[in-house]
């Protein structure tokens, strides 16, 4: 279920790597929220750090970041998040929004969302600053539907368990050490970090989804194709 | 070229980074596995004392044990430091559940920046640890902690010994850094096999409660030093539980520098912190005979019994141990016989060896009382170096209850209600609950008729009626896990599955036992011959009435 794989994101910028990782999970309708809280928490959890506080001579003081445990309600699984609300709630935000998009018409319950954590790249006028991905996970998502109460109890288990995997593998490649921007001077760290957060400082980061129609392919597609068999006629 | 490389002050933050990660890994196990949720504050402003930019409070009698079993020594090739997590049951039976290990290889990179890269990969380290400690089986467990059982760590330094896991263990690799002398692991070898009950593979080992237990045995591991004596007096206001325990803690106030990335500013300072002393919360009612134990740097022991008759004359205080300061846990039990008499029959001989002894509780503060043991002690001598619980007489000999404690949020149960297990199966408790005695089974003994039921039934339990509720064999066997549908109740504290487990064995009907039914039929055969005559006399009224019927 992780694979990973390196991509080249823009032609002007530097050839600079950005390593992928995707997750797949199937889940419950009601289920979708909380799993992907879980794993988007974990991963910022490794990919957040404490308030930078500069001093003179270019040294730098960290804050200290504090963590806590949430409990599922529909899944059998619990998780450590960063302590931190403003991050809580944009999370949440976004995974809202997955949720509802993924319930909505012509959608036949699969998607993704991505987690993408990038560096911005400072441009001289005219050009407009970059984006420059170095990371980027994406979590595909099945939605299942259950006929019995049964079938529910047994998801409720098997999902935890599931998830209990999608941490192990994120904590795997975490543990690789691979590249990460350089630690930023004062000057640069909004290039680098999300320094708008009061408690703690999370890699510059943005979060996009995608909803998959029942044909398989996504709903980008699908339209330009409408539109394309519209102008042949 | 070997440590040359290495400058004097980075190999002096390097120890340092390597002993607190040590400290703040057993921590994070530890408080895992208390059966609470853990929710520490993110600070924007250092405030000097959070190793690793993490808000992870220390414990103190956890502080207490890893130092202890570390004795002033780091992991390093072939020394690991281990902390195992185990279960314990009511009944006594332990199983282990899981191994950290925080080892150290001899791979070494000598390139890395030690207070700049070494130390925020520790941090990334640790904060895997903390993902990584919600995922194993074990932590499932103990949030259910404190009713039935309770899980306790052990820290040991040395050889990493994973034979008490069972077959088929798994393992999971929680993370590495590299540093120029050697690479730090950090992973978890854990048993998945929890189906135990088949088996009785398991140690009999005293009961949980307060476990002063100390048997003197040979450590395997080479590193352990010789074991001291504790005295302690109970009732001192300000015990001073752990007098070792340091008053300053060290403070890593690091500032790091980016231009250029290569100089490093680092400080470490070393401010006083005073260690609140221990409080105690509740006043202990002990006699002043008290227990003598001692510590083994691989032990620690966090729960208190007073099963401390018999010992002898020594002068010997009682282990009190209180956690102080914090709230967040105060990893010790409580005990206290129950009013019932729900004491476990004392257990017997405990053969048990390295396992049994130095035990940690894994609680919160808002202990789960359990009805006080009284493990006997092969041991019954005076020697300071030798503990003994005594030989304990019959429960009743036992002090009273001595904590009155906030009953915590994973415990149902009035204190005074323990199930008691009569049967000798280890785990009893956690077999499927569906044995029942032949002689209940109507389908093997009909019974010939309502009167004579009563007797046969009557004998059985042989409690009587009395408001003994736990003499029912049927209490050996416990469902531990028990998850109803919609069974979640988010006013009471109780939900279904509990509910169920609580009531399925409600006390005896009086109707139902010996004298009372042997009475009733009694009382209706001697009545029967004046029935009869009655019935008798009416003969004509009954066949006129039949008569109308048909």
């Amino acid at each position: 279920p992780l694979s990973s794989r390196c991509c080249a994101p823009s032609s002007t910028a530097p050839a600079m790597n950005c390593r992928a990782e995707v997750l797949e999970v199937s889940v419950e309708g009601r289920q979708v929220e909380e799993a992907m809280l879980a794993v988007l928490h974990t991963i910022l959890l490794h990919r957040s750090t404490g308030k930078f506080h500069y001093k003179k001579e270019g040294t730098y003081s960290i804050g200290t970041v504090g963590t806590q445990d949430v409990d599922c309600d529909f899944i059998d699984f619990a998780y450590v998040r960063v302590s931190s609300e403003e991050l809580d709630r944009a999370l949440r935000k976004a995974v809202g929004e997955f949720k509802d998009a993924l319930r909505g018409s012509g959608s036949d319950g699969m998607g993704q969302i991505s987690l993408e954590f990038y560096q911005k790249k400072k441009s001289r006028w005219p050009f407009s600053d970059e984006c420059i991905p170095w990371e980027l996970w994406t979590i595909k998502v099945n939605v299942v539907n259950l006929a019995n109460e049964q079938e529910r109890q047994i998801c409720r288990e098997k999902v935890g368990e599931k998830l209990c995997e999608k941490i192990i593998n994120i904590v795997e490649v975490m543990n690789r050490h691979e590249y990460l921007p350089k630690m930023p001077t004062q000057s640069e760290v909004d290039n680098v970090f999300d320094t708008s957060l009061k408690d703690v400082q999370p890699y510059l980061y943005k979060i996009s989804y995608q909803i998959t129609d029942s044909l398989g392919t996504s709903v980008t597609t699908t339209m330009r194709r409408l539109i394309k068999d519209t102008l042949a006629l | 070229a070997m440590d040359t490389d290495l400058s004097s002050q980075d190999r002096k933050d390097l120890d340092k980074f390597i002993k607190f990660f040590a400290l703040k890994t057993v921590q994070v196990i530890v408080q895992a596995r208390l059966g609470e949720k853990i929710s520490t504050r993110s600070s924007s402003s250092p405030t000097g004392s959070d190793w690793f930019n993490l808000a992870i409070k220390d414990i103190p009698e956890v502080t207490h044990e890893a130092k202890k079993a570390l004795a002033g020594q780091l992991p390093a090739v072939g020394r690991s430091m281990c902390v195992e997590i185990s279960l314990k049951t009511s009944e006594g039976d332990s199983m282990e559940l899981e191994i950290w290990c925080l080892e150290m290889n001899e791979k070494c990179d000598k390139e890395i920046k030690v207070s700049y890269t070494v130390y925020n990969r520790l941090s990334l380290l640790l904060k895997s640890l903390l993902a990584i400690t919600r995922v194993t089986p074990a932590y499932r467990l103990s949030r259910k902690q404190g009713h039935e059982y309770v899980i306790l760590y052990r820290i040991y330094f040395g050889e990493v010994q994973l034979s008490g896991l069972g077959e088929g263990f798994q393992t999971v690799r929680v993370g590495t850094v590299g540093t120029p002398v050697g690479t730090i692991t950090l992973s978890c070898a854990y048993r998945i096999n929890l189906a135990f009950m088949s088996t009785r593979q398991f140690e009999r080992t005293p009961p949980i409660m307060g476990i002063i237990i100390d048997h003197f045995v040979d450590r395997p591991y080479p590193s352990s030093s010789p074991m001291h004596p504790c005295n302690y007096r109970a009732g001192e206001d300000n015990g001073a539980v752990y007098p070792s325990v340091e008053d300053s803690q060290e403070v890593c106030t690091t500032s790091f520098s980016t231009s250029p990335p290569s100089q490093c500013v680092f400080t470490v300072t070393k401010a006083h912190f005073q260690t609140p002393p221990p409080v105690v919360t509740d006043t202990l009612k002990v006699p002043v005979m008290g227990l003598a134990f001692s510590h083994q740097l691989s032990s620690s022991r966090l729960s208190y019994q007073p099963a401390a008759l018999g010992v002898g004359s020594a002068d010997m205080g009682y282990p009190v141990l209180f956690a102080g300061g914090l709230n967040a846990a105060h990893p010790h039990q409580l005990i206290g016989p129950g009013k019932e008499g729900g004491i476990p029959p004392v257990p017997s001989q405990p053969a048990h060896g390295t396992q049994a002894d130095q035990e940690r509780m894994c609680t919160p503060l808002d202990g789960v009382h359990y009805s006080a043991a009284t493990p006997s002690s092969s041991e019954d001598t005076e020697t300071v170096s030798n503990s003994s619980e005594g030989k304990c007489g019959s429960p009743h000999d036992l002090l009273e209850t001595i904590f009155i404690r906030k009953v915590g949020a994973f415990v149902n149960k009035p204190i005074n209600q323990v199930t008691m297990a009569n049967l000798d199966i280890p785990f009893a408790m956690f077999a499927p609950k569906n044995v029942e005695l032949e002689d209940n089974d109507p389908m093997v003994n009909p019974p010939e008729s309502p009167e004579m039921e009563s007797p046969l039934q009557g004998s059985l339990h042989s409690e009587g009626s009395s408001g003994s509720s736990t003499g029912n064999t049927h209490d050996d066997f416990v469902m531990i896990d028990f998850k109803p549908a919609f069974s979640k109740d988010d006013i009471l504290p109780m939900d279904l599955g509990t509910f169920y487990r609580e009531f399925q064995n409600p006390p005896q009907l009086s109707s139902l036992s010996i004298d009372i039914g042997a009475q009733s039929m009694a009382e209706d055969l001697d009545s029967l011959p004046e029935k009869l005559a009655v019935h008798e006399k009416n003969v004509k009224e009954f066949d006129a009435f039949v008569e109308t019927l048909q």
